[in-house]
């Protein structure tokens, strides 16, 4: 089964060749093919990963590391990079819900673009390249097929983003979100150069994973924490970190699935993968876990209040995804890398889940995303309410459902590792998380319908594809979580164990010395008692409670109140409504005066000195060329005059410069 | 002996560059072909000549070759100097210059 | 007693693939003779088919290192690649003119087809050749085919002007070829390549006689002229221009191929060790040759004619990597003529497929607004030319890396900046037809052509998948390349 790990990628990317070359004449003949081949190939590719995953777990912990090497891609004197795969517990985890939820949302993406006449073939297209780009990122051995791989899910968000480019709105948020990201990515690139020299230096040209994390201690401390702090930077871009979160808000212009795939569940985790598959790295710089910490719960934090003020339901989710994320990296930063690929994989269920129900929200109301106009949906979309509601519940960590034990994990770990101050801002969030998502849930489908009368008219509950992968997801939300409950409430936390070869300090030891390090970690943090655990559990369970219980007093029972609160606090809520003007004020320190900057250099510099050189020269070559074609004159005997000269210029040269 | 070589070396080379000087001054397309054979009947001279000098036979095969490649080079020459002749009523060199700059 | 009877080294396997060439050549030409095949497009099928075979049959030989009748032939990972890619010139080709001959009838005969091939023999027999001898006469196969092909478009009088030319000029710089030849004989006492390199060694005084180095740079003139070296280049443009479209992507980059192959099988190692101002001769050689090629090639209107002064520019690219030495640079050349065939046939191919029946179609104007027209086939351009300007990801970006980084590490830096500089100059002009395809109005006279073929569809992609795989995974070709390199034994 190893063997066929390279047909994963593969068969989306033959899916993206079908409809992207032959995609019109396919969808002129016959709709329903294109559908069918795009769906197919992800399916296809989940079950291929599900039967690997499944060979993976046969082997004993300690073995499970098997690198698939598909061809040499680029070899550059010393330097070597293969196309080649990496199949590991992290690396199957990862394909797994990638697979696994792409799959469901191709599905439902079909009922969702049915009416899209014209660019369904191009959406799918889209849909599978990135597919094969995502797999390519967790599945890649090295560094630069990842770097392909982010890159690739980079380009696709881009182009799923201004999917309705007729819109130039939708075509600015893509826009922005390319630009955004291009800043993570020089730094990532840089991270990489910077990693490649000095790894070089030791003799090591490779960009293997395993090769470069077990050479990684020869590297100087300093240069260790540049790199870590430079792919991060990348990391805050792909995985919407402060400050370079913006544009995921903004993205969400998008078609809704593509905002549950990509800017959801898969893409954006691809920061967490990226600096859980470094742990190695990581681990050796304190200082760059301590800034993730910050970052993470800071971004957790912020986030959080912008979601509490947003009307537009999907403003409010992705705001929510962005606050999740900080979560993850929070946990990340604490060293707590496999609850942090836990939180990865819940929030993918329960946040594909969430968009796709507010999809389907929107679906049967004309495509109307303002939560003011909706209300009592309750009882015409009953499978969506009840799919949503259970989304919801997990989301803000309703004890049993999946979200309560990953984010519960990371809390834990935060507040064992004995960042009390960052373990606050967490539960304090939590309990934002609670309010805003039941102020969704509330204003959505609870009280009277405030559509329009002719949108009520048409108000249905969405077609089987959209609803089925809705229960699906449902379903994982519920129980996702029990592949990793924690020792104190009984379990053993199994998707830790199955994780522990992946990490520097787990049995496979993949640095040297990392057993020491996991020492001095073990070393520093105090541990505390199980009650203490339990009485933590229950503080944040209470703060859930508290914020759903505001949410329901104020969106259902006083529904004055809201504006009531608004007013008197009105710099506050101002500020919040604004996204805390942040765009405003990148506009003010890094957009206008790099806009000035650019101006200057452009009619200044470029156009009056660069460009008149190059014209001369142009100018230059021009005439030279115009002069040196008159020397063709068409007449054979002159080139066979040339021909002469060239000899006999040959003949002086040996005469006098040579035989001397 | 090496005066003699020399010799014959001076004679071939003279007789290449008769030839390369009329291909180059004559207008007759057949005329500056039958110079471009001049110029082959020196390279066959120096070949012969170095054969005397190497005792060995890669010359004198050589020129065998040169010989029959002549015969194909002058068959497929003269049918293109046929067709532009049927073509535009001369061979004259100084006439085609339709591609040029 | 009498003498001992000595059966005379013949492996025939060593030629395998030549030898059923020729057979298909042979083949081609009887049944065309005897009207054995009605339908349309039989002989280029039958031809397609043993060139294919002939080409399987090439893999046969990877990994041979050996020398076959009496050192005449040496078979080795260098002819090996060469052979490959003259085998993919000779397809790209035939597919190409499948569609040609809808405009010229007259291309879908025996003949025509029976040349390409023997012209095909001709050039890997020069790759193969361990001895002057048979490089002459394999020189002399090449060029006699070719100048019947340049002149095969006999109603036309450019095509006929074009065939004079390039046989007079051919004539002529081969005596010259041919005297450098003698002189190597004279100063070396042989013929044989490998020999020759032995007596080098063996008595270095040899190289600074008057008749070795004038030997020497005879032969480079005869080479210079073939791979359209200035000063020895007049003749190209001319004659790639009057020369039916297909034939000029042909001898483009199968005679560049082949004399390339001799030039490296010649100067790069018997050779090699000539003192450091000979190789300032052909640094000069070089940027003259890419220069001149490029700024020519800027100011023309005929895209055809500007892709034959390109053609010259290309070969100065190649220069520096015969001018660099060692064996980085000849796996360097060898993976340049690889992407070089691809993407030249292919922009060729193109503008085959808009010929017209009396002129041919090329003015840069008739271009305009093609790319939107006709995306899939502006596309292919857009990727030739792409690859030729030298840009990445395509193939021509990689085989310039190749070539200049091992010129870098030979320590010719200046060369590799003036090499860099022109191709800034030659990306003006390669632009310039994507620019004129995809940003300017066709004009009032609307061109449309006949739908392509099956065939040069299958021929434009092959060449444009083989540029873009060329350029993203260069790996494989690389490695391969760099295990061809010619070392004598």
């Amino acid at each position: 089964m190893f063997d066929l790990v390279w047909l994963i990628p593969t068969l989306p990317a033959l899916g993206v060749l079908l409809n992207g070359l032959l995609g019109r004449k396919i969808e002129a003949a016959n709709k329903s093919l294109v559908h069918w081949i795009a769906c197919s190939a992800v399916g296809l590719s989940f079950f291929l990963t599900c039967l690997t995953f499944l060979e993976l777990l046969q082997l004993p912990a300690e073995l499970r590391l098997v690198e698939f090497t598909w061809f040499n891609w680029i070899s550059a004197g010393e330097f070597q990079s293969y196309w080649a795969y990496q199949i590991d517990p992290l690396s199957m985890v990862m394909c797994l819900f990638v697979t696994g939820v792409g799959f469901l949302i191709h599905i439902y993406s079909i009922g969702y673009m049915g009416h899209a006449e014209g660019r369904y073939y191009r959406y799918f297209t889209y849909l599978n390249l990135f597919m094969f780009s995502m797999i390519n990122l967790v599945l890649a051995n090295n560094f630069l097929l990842m770097f392909l791989g982010w890159e690739g899910v980079g380009f696709c968000s881009y182009l799923l983003i201004g999917f309705w480019f007729g819109n130039i709105d939708n075509a600015r948020a893509g826009k922005k979100a390319f630009i955004t990201n291009r800043i993570g990515d020089f730094a990532f690139l840089v991270g990489l150069f910077l990693l490649i020299t000095h790894l070089g230096k030791h003799g090591v040209w490779s960009v293997n994973f395993t090769e470069v994390f077990s050479h990684a201690s020869a590297l100087p401390p300093g240069i260790v924490t540049a790199v870590c702090l430079l792919f991060f930077i990348g990391c805050t871009a792909k995985s919407a970190q402060i400050p370079l979160y913006i544009w995921l808000p903004d993205a969400m212009a998008g078609p809704t699935p593509v905002s549950a795939l990509i800017h959801a569940a898969t893409m954006v985790t691809s920061g967490i993968y990226f600096v859980t598959r470094s742990n190695i790295l990581y681990q050796m710089s304190p200082l760059a876990l301590q800034v993730i910490a910050v970052v993470g719960a800071l971004t957790a934090l912020l986030a959080a209040s912008i979601a509490l003020t947003q009307n537009d339901i999907k403003r409010v989710l992705a705001y929510s995804t962005v606050s999740q994320l900080g979560y993850m990296f929070l946990g990340l930063g604490v060293g707590a890398f496999s609850a942090g690929i836990f939180h990865v994989v819940t929030h993918s269920f329960f946040k594909a889940l969430l968009f796709l129900c507010a999809g389907s929200v929107m679906h049967g109301l004309a495509n109307e995303q303002d939560m003011r106009f909706m209300g009592g949906m309750r009882k015409k979309m009953p499978v969506t309410y009840l799919t949503m509601l259970i989304g919801t519940l997990a989301i803000v960590g309703f004890p049993g459902l999946a979200g309560f034990f990953s984010k519960d994990e990371i809390l834990w770990k935060t507040f064992a590792s004995g960042h009390v101050l960052l373990w606050m801002i967490g539960v304090f969030t939590a309990g934002l998380t609670a309010f805003y998502m039941f102020r969704l849930i509330f204003m959505t489908f609870f009280n009277e319908c405030r559509a329009s009368r002719e949108v009520q008219a048409k108000i249905h509950e969405s077609p089987r594809t959209m609803t089925v992968p809705l229960i699906v997801l449902a379903a994982l939300s519920a129980i996702g979580g029990y592949i990793g409950v924690p020792h104190a409430l009984g379990g053993s936390n199994r998707i830790e164990h199955f994780l522990e070869p992946v990490m520097g300090t787990g049995p496979g030891k993949l640095i040297a010395g990392g057993e020491h390090l996991a020492q001095e970690a073990a070393h520093g943090a105090y541990h505390p008692s199980l009650a203490v655990e339990y009485l933590l559990m229950l503080l944040s369970v209470a703060i859930v409670l508290i914020g759903i219980g505001l949410a329901y007093t104020l969106y259902v029972k006083e529904r004055e109140r809201p504006v009531q609160l608004a007013e008197r606090f009105s710099g506050l809520y101002r500020l919040m409504f604004n996204k805390w003007y942040v765009d405003e004020l990148y506009g003010l320190i890094a957009v206008r005066p790099l806009h000035r900057a650019s101006l200057f250099l452009w009619k200044g510099i470029d156009v009056l000195i660069i460009d008149g050189v190059v014209n001369g020269l142009a100018r230059i070559f021009g005439w030279s060329g115009t002069w040196l074609r008159t020397v063709q004159t068409g007449y054979v005997q002159a080139y066979a005059v040339s021909l002469l000269l060239g000899v006999a210029g040959l003949m002086l040269y040996t005469l006098f410069v040579l035989v001397p | 002996m090496i005066e003699h070589q020399s010799l014959f070396l001076a004679l071939a080379v003279t007789l290449f560059f008769i030839g390369a000087a009329g291909a180059v001054v004559r207008r007759n397309a057949i005329i500056v072909f039958m110079c471009i054979e001049i110029m082959l009947g020196g390279v066959n001279l120096a070949f012969l000549t170095f054969t005397r000098t190497t005792q060995n036979l890669d010359g004198a095969f050589m020129v065998m070759c040169i010989m029959a490649v002549a015969a194909v080079e002058a068959a497929v020459g003269l049918a293109i100097f046929f067709l532009l002749y049927r073509k535009t009523g001369s061979i004259d060199l100084e006439k085609f210059n339709l591609l040029k700059w | 007693m009498s003498p001992e009877f000595i059966l005379p080294a013949v492996n025939f396997q060593c030629i395998l693939p030549q030898i059923l060439l020729s057979l298909t050549a042979l083949l081609v030409l009887l049944v065309d003779v005897f009207g054995l095949v009605k339908k349309a497009n039989a002989l280029a099928l039958i031809t397609l088919a043993g060139v294919v075979f002939a080409t399987l049959t090439l893999f046969s030989g990877t990994g041979l290192q050996e020398t076959a009748f009496s050192g005449m032939i040496l078979v080795d990972g260098f002819s090996f690649f060469l052979n490959l890619t003259i085998c993919l010139i000779l397809i790209l080709t035939i597919l190409v003119s499948m569609n040609y001959q809808q405009f010229f009838p007259g291309i879908n005969s025996g003949e025509y087809y029976s040349l390409l091939i023997f012209a095909a023999v001709g050039m890997s027999f020069m790759a193969a050749a361990g001895n002057l001898i048979l490089l002459f006469v394999a020189l002399e196969l090449m060029s006699v085919s070719i100048y019947v092909l340049v002149g095969f478009h006999k109603d036309n009088l450019r095509s006929i002007e074009a065939a004079l030319k390039y046989f007079l000029m051919g004539a002529f710089a081969t005596s010259f070829l041919l005297l450098g030849f003698a002189f190597l004989y004279g100063a070396t006492g042989t013929m044989d390549l490998l020999t020759m390199t032995e007596f080098i060694r063996s008595n270095p005084e040899v190289l600074s006689s008057g008749l070795f180095l004038s030997g020497v740079l005879l032969t480079l003139t005869g080479l210079g002229f073939k791979i359209s070296m200035v000063p020895f280049h007049m003749w190209t443009p001319d004659v790639y221009e009057g020369a039916p479209t297909v034939i000029t992507g042909f001898m483009a980059t199968g005679v560049k191929a082949a004399a390339f192959a001799a030039l490296v099988r010649i100067f790069m190692v018997p050779l090699g060790s000539l003192p450091i101002d000979w190789s300032m001769l052909l640094w000069v050689a070089a940027v003259l040759t890419m220069t001149v090629g490029n700024i020519i090639a800027l100011v023309q209107d005929s895209i055809k004619r500007m892709l034959a002064y390109s053609g010259i520019a290309h070969a100065g690219y190649l220069l520096i990597g015969v001018v660099a030495g060692g064996e980085l640079a000849q796996a360097g050349i060898l993976y340049y003529l690889l992407v070089y065939a691809f993407m030249n046939i292919g922009a060729f191919g193109v503008l085959a497929l808009l010929g017209k029946k009396e002129t041919e179609y090329n003015t840069l104007q008739e271009f305009s607004g093609l790319g939107l027209k006709y995306p899939v086939l502006g596309l292919a351009m857009a990727v030739f030319m792409f690859s030729l300007a030298g840009i990445p990801p395509t193939g021509g970006f990689m085989g310039k890396l190749y070539i200049f980084s091992a010129a870098i590490k030979s320590g010719y830096v200046w060369l590799v900046v003036l090499g860099a500089l022109n191709s800034v100059i030659s990306i003006y002009y390669y632009l310039r037809v994507i620019v004129v395809m995809y940003f300017q109005e066709s004009g009032a006279e609307d061109v449309a052509f006949p739908a392509p073929s099956p065939a040069i569809t299958l021929g434009l992609g092959l060449a444009a998948a083989g540029i873009m795989i060329l350029g993203v995974f260069p790996s494989y070709f690389w490695v391969l390349a760099q295990n061809s390199v010619f070392v004598p034994m």
